[in-house]
């Protein structure tokens, strides 16, 4: 099928994009990478009004070391964030993600910001930016607010942004020292969307991971934050059973859907076996990394 | 690779189409065309009540808005009939539905537009006042007996019932030492062609001219239908099949909407084109497959295979498939069982109904995969539970069809196979024993691997005994006219048709060979009603098994020809006379005229000849199979995989096939013409699945959601070739085209179920679902383990 | 009516100047408007990269990019690619293990195997993981990996 008919502008600068936004609330959308809108518009599942493109607002572009935060601009490809030597140094979670996200070619166009926008559940980079904690900063005239990444996912395709806002960056935090990450998803096919995922971060403290944050995504309405996560100590010399015990007690919190990638409680189960994987996983890379010390 | 083998000739057109100068139907430029887009129906089953076209008909850049009254004038109705199955008759069918649309996506509302995006559009601004009708989506409400009918007035949806018996199953049943049974449910699938259904159709009015672009496999079956439903004489209808970007059986049949653009065509007296989006591709191509199957297997102590009663439940979806119907898949499924074994008692039995959903057709391999996957995987439960083999119970059981022909217990013609052959080479290339120590070892690690076998019998080269008792027009020889052109090249025109498979070089390489021409100075044309001698095209894996035969024979009766007139201007005896690289050379080997001055003289100077009947520089010969159904292939192919019992994900790891199609022409070609058919055979296996809602709606009808089989997940394929040519053709080559789809799914199915032995748990629906095996995985553990 | 952008890009090494639609997608740009017909539609939806064009240097879907879009930019077909012979190699590699039956998804393919020769010496498994965002669904994709595997090697021992 064929896109129907908009309005299309190409502002030059940011401010001039907000103002699009703004005169044309509701009816305005963003095109940044577009493999998400244009595969809507083109099925003519969306039909907004005006398409606001944003390629030519260089203030959107780059990523940026801000110290504590790594700044990936409205504009950056998912391909620069995988190729970034400054992401994957300071950003582990993202460097175990990223092969999972799309195909070569969606890569070179997509972008992380627009991912997180779009809100698909079974998105990667969306799961990435709640283990992070990340901030999402939202512009609209006159006005700028950061969002925490974990407040800013509200459910299926739902997010806290206002029509007339666009995203501008999203600020990773770099990992600490003592923070180690996993990542793993169940897909069909190699860059397809997530059946069901798990992205974690955790601390590594002597003998142990604790802190953890464990974020299911793919079988969920939006990325979930496990809460019973958050209290679970693992033992670097910790059983099967007791790893199978914490990865169930931490899916509990799901509330899996049911779809055609299976029913809810399949999901949960799956989930519950990449999650001990990925500790599993995590825990030994912790221990060499305290052997190493 | 075989890079060292000569008869492994690149295919010409292969350097075009790299280059990015492939001419399928969409890449033609047919000046002012009107490009169409259809309103289709959004409802599995619905009465159109009221329809308003005023505001499509004055959308910007609309040139007609065409419905089922406007084409009545100009297309007839069609029913699908089957001489020899009157029960598989399915309503009679107009291009547009008029009162009632029996699946979502069928075409009410053509829309004639400058673009494509006007067209869509307009159908935007077609409002239809519908009332949902109750819809038949899945086999058992269609079985029902107070089941609403598909479409109004039928008297019930059986569409077809169909039994076959040999010997005497029951007291083979009762004296078996052993008797092992399973269920099979065969998703829906599609065709998914990665060039879609196009159509090009222009109609001249002042000459009364159809020519027709089309996306197809067989032109002249095109050219009989549009001729029957447009009234035009076969002499104005002249279809054309340029380049085909896939095809796969699904490009095979008289699409409702494709006879909608032809109509259009005549009506408006203007070309106009449609090319299916994707979406609805889904929608409207053809689907496939959808069968359930109870199967049952005995055996006696010794090994041997006793008895099978096979039970069939096909869905053809809302109409029969113009027009060869849509039986063949449940058909094959019950004819095709144990066609490799010796067996003595046989029952099968197939319903079919129609539905509320897209029509069926044909699609690779035709019902084969449904049969060889039942076979299989009963004989693998049997040689378990006597405690045999698996590779060594089939071994046992081959049929005895190496030098006498047979027949199999379900009435399938055998003659001139190599099972044995086969397999021992199977075993060999992939080190069998190897594999199952190293299976029994990961056993240990809780590695869970399969292998799993498929022998299969492959019909090819269907000749006229198919399609000719059932009456429908569909030519099952195949042609070749040979023409020496007056500058000494030669044009071969033929009837097959070439989506890729390679023929058009297997041809040019025996008209090299058969001729003594080099093959640069030959012309193979394709495709088109005009210029080529009437034949089926591409179907029932034909084009070197009977083209490949006409070829031979036309090029010898040709030679001869050459031969003789040469030998009478150079007065010498013709049978001591050769042709070699487009020379004739005499007995001592020197050169003495071309076939340039061959032709030259013929064609102009032919005083000069002394001859008083001077032999055609033309000929046709054409050639089908008439004393045999098909000539029968054979093969086994295997896999390796690996299954993650915690998470329900299955990974290919190998896979191997040896093919006996007779007599290879080009083994590379032929290669990967297994591959791609065992990646649509591990594509049905695992992934593939037209998903459709209790409602009838299709729920997963986009290249996203509807899983086709990619290059991350698909393994090395290794083939090898053993060759026996076929006694029915001088040529000796049979088909291979859908050799790989017929087996491999059946492989999946073998390895799979045997990576879950230890765990009890048998797969037994296919697509293999993640949650499919979770579920068979939980229900076993639920249940005993057999001991 | 669609409003009518005007673009200037740089084609397959030409500039060119046109108006487009705003919502005309780039294949169509190409393949209906410039009559380069060498780059297919498969899906419009980004799934099958039968559409795949190289947009400033790397792989693109030209179905999910607007040819309004494409103002500034620099673009190859498999019509540029194929005639500043920067790929004939890789051609002629396809043909020679017949690693294409249709014929349809090849220049999208092609585009893939560019963009990834031109950063690394791939393996198998390294091309198979980039050739999941091409659907072939003739070859069983074992050719096609053949060959470019067979080209990686070919122009790595070149370079060295």
């Amino acid at each position: 099928m064929k896109a129907p008919i908009f309005t299309y502008r190409r502002p030059d600068d940011l401010d001039g994009a907000l103002a699009l936004l703004a005169d044309h609330a509701g009816e305005a959308q963003v095109l940044a990478g577009g493999q998400s809108l244009m595969p809507t518009l083109n099925m003519r599942l969306s039909s907004p009004g005006m398409l606001v493109d944003i390629n030519r607002i260089a203030s959107l572009r780059g990523i940026a070391d801000r110290g504590e935060a790594i700044r990936v601009g409205a504009l950056v490809r998912h391909a620069e964030v995988a190729e970034s030597s400054l992401m994957a140094a300071r950003i582990p979670l993202i460097a175990l993600a990223m092969p999972h996200v799309a195909h070569m070619a969606v890569r070179n166009r997509g972008t992380t910001c627009g991912s997180l926008a779009l809100a698909d559940p079974s998105a990667e980079m969306p799961a990435v930016a709640v283990a992070l904690d990340a901030r999402i900063v939202l512009n609209k005239r006159g006005a700028t607010r950061t969002v925490s990444a974990r407040a800013f996912f509200q459910g299926l395709y739902q997010t806290a942004r206002d029509d007339d806002e666009m995203i501008t960056e999203i600020l990773f935090p770099v990992a600490r020292k003592n923070q180690i990450f996993g990542f793993a998803e169940l897909s069909r096919r190699h860059g397809d969307f997530a059946t069901v995922g798990v992205a974690v971060r955790a601390r590594h403290i002597v003998g142990a991971l604790d802190d953890l944050s464990v974020v299911f995504f793919g079988s969920e309405p939006a990325p979930l934050l496990s809460p019973g996560a958050r209290d679970i100590i693992l033992a670097a010399d910790c059983t099967d059973t007791t790893l199978a015990d914490a990865a169930r007690a931490m899916t509990a919190d799901m509330e899996p859907m049911d779809n055609q990638q299976g029913r809810g409680e399949t999901k949960r189960k799956q989930a519950a076996v990449l999650l001990q994987r990925t500790l599993r996983d995590m825990l030994g890379r912790a221990r060499i990394r305290s052997s190493d010390v | 690779m075989n890079s060292g083998d000569p008869r492994n000739v690149p295919r010409r057109e292969a350097a075009r189409l790299v280059a990015g100068k492939g001419r399928y139907t969409d890449d033609i430029d047919a000046g002012d065309v009107g490009h169409i887009a259809f309103v289709r129906s959004p409802y599995p089953h619905a009465r159109i009540d009221r329809m308003n076209c005023d505001a499509a008909r004055v959308a910007p850049g609309v040139i007609a808005v065409i419905t089922a009254d406007d084409l009545s004038a100009v297309c007839k109705p069609w029913e699908t009939r089957l001489a020899l199955l009157p029960t598989h008759l399915s309503p009679e069918q107009i291009p547009l539905a008029r009162d009632e649309a029996c699946w979502q996506g069928e075409a009410v509302v053509a829309i004639v537009a400058k673009t494509r995006a006007q067209a869509e559009d307009a159908c935007e601004r077609v409002e239809i006042d519908w009332t949902e009708l109750p819809a038949i989506a899945d086999l058992d409400s269609a079985a029902a007996e107070d089941a609403p009918p598909v479409k109004s007035g039928m008297p019930n949806n059986l569409g077809l019932d169909h039994g076959i018996s040999t010997g005497d199953p029951d007291a083979a049943f009762r004296d078996a030492a052993a008797v092992v049974e399973h269920d099979f449910t065969f998703s829906r699938q599609t065709g998914v062609t990665l060039e879609p259904r196009t159509i090009l159709a222009s109609f001249d009015p002042r000459v009364r001219e159809l020519v027709v672009q089309h996306s197809h496999q067989a032109p002249h079956q095109m050219r009989e239908v549009f001729s029957a439903q447009l009234g035009l004489p076969l002499s104005a209808v002249r279809v054309v099949a340029p380049d085909v970007g896939g095809a796969f059986g699904m490009k095979l049949c008289a699409y409702p909407d494709e006879m909608a653009v032809a109509a259009i065509a005549v009506l408006l007296g203007r070309p106009v084109k449609f090319c299916a989006d994707r979406l609805e591709s889904f929608v409207s191509d053809n689907h496939a497959r959808e069968a359930r199957v109870r199967g049952r297997l005995a055996v006696d102590t010794d090994g041997k295979l006793l008895a099978m009663d096979v039970a069939v439940l096909s869905g053809f979806g809302a109409y029969a498939s113009h027009p060869r119907g849509s039986a063949g898949e449940g058909l094959q499924a019950v004819h095709m069982i144990a066609a490799p074994y010796q067996l003595a008692h046989y029952r099968g039995r197939v319903r079919g109904y129609f539905q509320n959903k897209v029509p069926s057709g044909i699609l690779r391999a035709v019902g084969q995969p449904l049969a060889c996957t039942v076979t299989e995987q009963l004989l693998d439960l049997a040689a378990r539970k006597i405690g045999l083999d698996p590779a060594d119970f089939r071994r046992r059981n081959y049929t005895d069809a190496d030098d006498k022909p047979a027949r199999s217990a379900a009435g399938i013609v055998l003659s001139q196979l190599s099972l044995r052959r086969c397999h021992d080479r199977l075993l060999a290339l992939m080190n069998y024993d190897g594999l199952r120590r190293r299976q029994t070892e990961l056993r240990k690690e809780k590695c869970y691997r399969g292998i799993g076998f498929a022998a299969f019998i492959e019909q090819t080269g269907v000749g006229p005994q198919l399609y000719g008792p059932q009456n429908v027009r569909v030519s099952a020889q195949e042609a070749c006219r040979l023409t020496v052109e007056a500058d000494g090249r030669v044009r071969c025109a033929t009837s097959v048709t070439d989506q890729g498979q390679g023929t058009r070089t297997g041809l040019l390489q025996i008209l090299a060979q058969e001729l003594g021409v080099a093959p640069d100075t030959i012309e193979i044309v394709t495709g088109d009603t005009q210029v080529t001698p009437l034949g089926g095209g591409a179907w029932a894996s034909r084009g070197v098994a009977l083209g490949g035969e006409a070829t031979l024979r036309a090029a010898r009766r040709l030679k001869s020809n050459v031969l003789t007139i040469a030998g009478s201007l150079l007065q010498a005896d013709p049978a001591s006379l050769q042709l070699q690289g487009g020379v004739v050379c005499n007995a001592a080997g020197l050169a003495q005229m071309s076939l340039a001055d061959i032709a030259t003289t013929v064609g102009f100077r032919s005083h000069l000849i002394p001859l008083d009947d001077i032999p055609d520089l033309e000929v046709v010969e054409s050639f089908a199979p008439r004393n045999t159904p098909y000539i029968a292939a054979n093969g086994i192919q295997a896999a390796h995989v690996e299954v993650d019992p915690e998470l329900g994900t299955i990974r290919v790891l190998d896979f191997w096939v040896v093919d006996d199609c007779g007599r290879v022409i080009n083994p590379m070609l032929v290669d990967e013409q297994i591959r791609g058919g065992v990646v649509q055979g591990i594509g049905a296996a695992l992934y593939e699945q037209c998903i459709y809602g209790a409602d009838g709606q299709l729920e997963n009808g986009s290249l996203a959601d509807y899983l086709v089989p990619m290059a991350g997940e698909m393994p090395d394929i290794r083939i090898a070739h053993v060759e026996t040519p076929t006694a029915m053709t001088t040529l000796g080559a049979r088909g291979v085209g859908e050799a790989g789809t017929v087996g491999a799914a059946a492989a999946i199915w073998t390895a799979v179920n045997d990576a879950l032995v230890p765990l009890g748990a048998t797969v037994t629906e296919q697509p293999f679902t993640p949650e499919h095996v979770l579920d068979r995985l939980a229900l076993a553990g639920d249940q005993p383990r057999p001991t | 009516m669609s409003e009518r952008h005007s673009i200037t890009l740089t084609l397959n090494g030409t500039v060119i100047s046109a108006k487009v639609d705003a919502r005309t997608h780039l294949a169509d740009f190409l393949r209906q408007h410039l009559r380069l017909t060498g780059t297919h539609i498969g899906c419009e939806h980004g799934v099958c990269g039968a559409c795949n064009v190289m947009l400033d240097g790397r792989s693109a879907r030209s179905c999910l990019m607007l040819a309004v879009q494409a103002d500034g930019a620099v673009i190859e077909t498999v019509e540029g690619l194929t005639a500043s012979g920067i790929i004939a190699d890789l051609q002629q590699e396809f043909v020679a293990r017949n690693a294409l039956q249709c014929g349809y998804c090849t220049p999208g393919i092609l585009m893939t195997a560019t963009e990834l020769l031109s950063r690394t010496q791939p393996n198998r498994a390294e091309i198979r993981d980039a050739l999941s965002g091409n659907y072939c669904r003739c070859t069983g994709y074992h050719a096609i990996v053949d060959a470019i595997e067979a080209i990686a090697t070919r122009r790595a021992e070149a370079a060295s």
